[in-house]
């Protein structure tokens, strides 16, 4: 038994040691994104690196406008498509198909979850890039093979979490809700949802913080021209592709500038976990 | 009892974990040490020299150096980035023996006295797909084509389809020599796309036959089409006789006559030896031809 509590003692040791590492991690990578990025941004004045659309580094002008904007048109264009399908799917797996199939499906979304993102990447220029550009029109490099990319790598994120949100909601809201004569997908719709409604909130969130830190795939995909895209068949540069892109030769104020893109970026996945954290907030004040 | 057995077997498998790591941490810096100490002990040439300057020319510094150091055992030659402006300040200020440069030096920094000694020549390829029409551009065209005042292939006697025009990141050095060489103070047109790699933009140009890029000549082949620039062909032999406009030397300069260390790893890099390493990393060779 004394050999137990020294075993014990030792694994609590160690535990202790991995979870202050990564805390620590956190907080070294935090420290090191401002410290870099912030003098940049002061350089150049927040507004005019926030919103002037010209990045030409080596000629002295950082402007990430048009990076925000490219973050911002890939990833809403592909909640469009994916945040409809992904619930749907969600709502099935959990409430209408029947155990065994629903397993089989929750297999493929784990599948989809696992493959790397240069394999997406890889897909959309050899498979989505051409045809958009054969069938479409424009390059083919764009907003909306970025969009196609992005929204079947969040998939996952959305399923898996919208039906665990929709598997927990009370078994007796649904039986209440049919022995008050609602239909089945009555009470999906107006009982279930509603109930399981943070979680799904929570599920968007999450896949829209995976959409606008996702690099490689949309990086091989969107052309990465820096012009604002006009439409969904023009190319565009998100903020993560434009630190990837330009980190290899980058020095000086271009390094920098790079760095500052990161600390914005920081900025945009914190205030999207603090969003997070809100609806699980308001979904448990719910719940009671 | 099963309970604990399993909560121990747990422990025990964390407890190897962590002695595995701490071993393979171990191991590294001993075999780094050893490493070190073997370089010290077996040469006559010893010491160390840095390189630095022009990224374009890092990586080809980048191999030799390391060819330099198999031959001369107990040498360490440190190839730095920086530009070759920085390459030349740094020379002249000392902190480098070597500066790389990839441009012909101006006036006032050849005032300076400078020992030049050229490495290699690198041609850029215009390439387009091997099913556009077109074949020859002028450089004004070319200029044109960058700054988005020619937006359709028509306009210089290909079919009428939308230029899809390819270009590197800022920072590249393939870039760097492009702009220098084609578009002087202009900025290319930023509806551009853009791509961090030769390989990504050659598979632009091979699947998009409306696709315009630049790529090291080095690395051109016949699954894009390289253009001809004011009528002549890009090719090594149109570089070295300096009529292919759309070239660059490649110069490694000192400040006075080397000696000691600098004066062998120069000698190694003009030697054939050197000059083939050069030829198989995509330069062109004056020496070798």
């Amino acid at each position: 038994m004394k050999k137990n509590k020294i075993s014990e003692a030792l694994v609590e040791i160690l535990l202790r040691i991995s979870a202050g590492a990564s805390v620590l991690a956190i907080i070294i990578i935090t420290i090191f994104i401002f410290y870099k990025g912030i003098p940049l941004i002061l350089k150049v004045g927040i507004v005019d690196f926030l919103f002037n659309l010209d990045w030409s580094p080596t000629r002295g002008s950082f402007g990430i406008g048009a990076m925000v904007i490219g973050s911002l048109a890939v990833t809403l264009a592909s909640l469009v498509w994916s945040v409809p399908l992904g619930i749907m799917t969600a709502i099935l797996m959990a409430e209408i198909a029947p155990h065994k199939i629903s397993g089989i499906l929750s297999r493929f979304v784990e599948l989809l979850a696992g493959i790397p993102s240069v394999v997406y990447g890889f897909f959309g220029l050899i498979v989505i890039v051409p045809f958009i550009r054969n069938h479409l029109g424009g390059v083919g490099l764009s907003v909306l093979a970025g969009a196609i990319v992005l929204g079947i790598m969040i998939l996952p994120t959305i399923i898996n979490i919208s039906r665990d949100a929709i598997a927990a909601v009370p078994e007796e809201y649904k039986v209440n809700s049919l022995a008050l004569g609602a239909t089945h997908y009555q009470s999906i719709g107006k009982v279930i949802l509603p109930a399981a409604k943070s979680g799904i909130i929570t599920a968007i969130v999450l896949g829209l913080g995976r959409a606008i830190g996702e690099t490689m795939a949309v990086l091989m995909v969107t052309g990465n021209s820096t012009a604002v895209p006009d439409s969904l068949l023009a190319p565009v540069r998100t903020m993560t592709s434009n630190i990837v892109l330009e980190m290899g030769y980058a020095a000086g104020d271009h390094q920098t500038a790079l760095f500052a893109t990161g600390t914005i970026l920081f900025i945009f996945i914190v205030i999207l976990n603090l969003a997070v954290n809100i609806s699980m907030k308001a979904g448990m004040e719910d719940g009671n | 009892m099963s309970v604990l057995k399993r909560e121990k077997t747990f422990s025990l498998i964390l407890l190897g974990a962590l002695l595995l790591m701490s071993l393979a941490i171990i191991g590294c810096g001993g075999s780094e040490k050893q490493d070190a100490d073997s370089q010290g002990e077996s040469s006559e040439l010893s010491g160390s020299i840095t390189i630095a300057g022009s990224t374009s020319v890092q990586p080809f510094s980048d191999v030799l150096a390391e060819e330099f150091m198999v031959k001369y055992p107990g040498t360490q030659v440190n190839v730095q980035g920086g530009g070759s402006s920085q390459g030349i300040t740094a020379v002249v200020s000392g902190t480098a023996d070597i500066g790389a440069v990839s441009r012909e030096l101006k006036d006032e920094e050849k005032a300076e006295n400078l020992k030049e000694y050229n490495l290699a020549l690198d041609g850029i390829a215009i390439a387009v797909n091997p099913a556009n029409q077109v074949s020859d551009l002028t450089l004004e065209q070319l200029k044109n084509i960058y700054l988005g005042n020619i937006t359709n292939w028509s306009e210089v006697g290909g079919s009428d389809a939308v230029i899809t025009l390819v270009n590197r990141e800022e920072g590249s050095g393939t870039r760097g020599a492009f702009e220098e060489l084609v578009m002087g103070e202009d900025a290319i047109a930023d509806y551009a796309i853009v791509q961090n790699s030769t390989g990504a933009v050659k598979t632009i140009i091979e699947t998009d036959k409306n696709a315009i890029g630049y790529i090291s000549l080095a690395v051109a082949d016949e699954k894009v089409k390289s253009l001809k620039i004011e009528g002549v062909e890009a090719s090594a032999d149109n570089v070295i006789s300096g009529q292919y406009k759309i070239s660059r030397p490649f110069i490694y300069i000192t400040t006075e006559e080397p000696t000691g260390l600098v004066k062998a790893y120069l000698d190694f890099v003009l030697s054939d030896e050197g000059q083939a390493i050069v030829v198989e990393e995509g330069a062109i060779s004056e020496i070798l031809k």
